[in-house]
């Protein structure tokens, strides 16, 4: 499975995320460049987190206008597996890929460090790997991570069993505890922890490699049954 | 003729703002007992060839990029731009 790891100006989780995929891992993986015009190559789509375009008139706004989003909308559309991971979260719900909105944290600050999330959702191709309300760790970093959504796209969320990771204890005032979610079709998370930066057992907590594990493995499911 | 745009942008009323809220609080400290709520947002002025439509594209350039209908509102008003 070949990874594209997506580069905005303003990136900054990159490199991990493509330490994760390609040196832990051992997956295939490129860092690729946001004017690039080959994702088609590519057979899963990793949006880092960071600060594109200098987090400019909203977290993720910029670079929702971009040709590279139009890009991954298509191969979103086409099933592909895409996750966006912090402000990889937040361009997906500027471009309209998530419903709600990421805002600034309740208490105002930027926070960086380790969260306990239940997965509330183990039936992902993201999440297949980990059991139905199990906590794990994961690190927070970041100062808009406050999801909000209204109370109609709330019960859809509910419905559609769309909330995929919650925070055991919220940091952020995010509604519901929400920390990742699925579109509909369930191929595209966006979550504001950073399973990227938990691979390892040295650096804290390595909870995160299942993650990547599952979407690897239900590729390979997939394309052997197809 | 030249048009000059004003968009303010805030969050919506209902969407909890914690700048608007420090804000506001901080006036309470330093004494001004009269305040009762501060709300924080941003105003992009914009220079703008006049054409057909402008207050129709405006809204849609608003909510198409300058603000986020599910968190914010906005206004605009449209006024003669100062030749300099």
């Amino acid at each position: 499975m070949k990874f594209a790891v997506i580069v905005f100006p303003g990136s900054n989780c990159d490199r991990d995320m493509y330490h994760a995929v390609k040196d832990v891992l051992g997956a295939e993986a490129d860092l690729v460049w946001y004017q690039s015009s080959n994702l088609k190559e590519y057979d899963g789509i990793l949006l880092p987190g960071g600060f594109s375009y200098g987090d400019y008139l909203r977290s993720g706004a910029v670079a929702a206008t971009s040709d590279m989003m139009k890009q991954i909308k298509e191969q979103a559309k086409a099933g592909k597996p895409v996750l966006g991971v912090c402000n990889g979260f937040q361009i997906l719900t500027e471009s309209g890929l998530l419903p709600g909105a990421l805002m600034r944290n309740k208490n105002l600050s930027f926070m960086c460090h380790q969260e306990n999330l239940i997965v509330e959702n183990n039936e992902t191709l993201f999440t297949s790997g980990y059991e139905k309300g199990e906590v794990v760790k994961f690190p927070i970093a970041h100062g808009e991570g406050n999801y909000f959504c209204d109370e109609k796209t709330l019960n859809e969320l509910k419905t559609n069993n769309q909330i995929v990771f919650t925070y055991q204890s919220n940091p952020n005032g995010s509604t519901h505890d929400i920390a990742g979610i699925v579109n509909k079709e369930g191929n595209v998370l966006g979550m504001m922890p950073h399973p990227e930066r938990a691979v390892e057992k040295l650096l804290g907590s390595d909870d995160g490699l299942r993650l990547f594990q599952s979407v690897i493995q239900n590729w390979r499911n997939s394309y052997v049954t197809n | 003729m030249m048009k000059k745009v004003t968009v303010y942008i805030t969050l919506k009323q209902g969407v909890l703002d914690p700048e608007g809220k420090a804000i506001g609080e901080s006036l309470n400290a330093l004494g001004y007992q009269e305040i009762v709520d501060a709300r924080v947002g941003k105003f992009i002025e914009l220079q703008v060839d006049e054409g057909p439509n402008l207050e129709e594209r405006m809204n849609e350039m608003c909510d198409r990029l300058l603000a986020n209908p599910i968190i914010e509102d906005y206004r605009f008003q449209v006024e003669e731009a100062v030749q300099s």
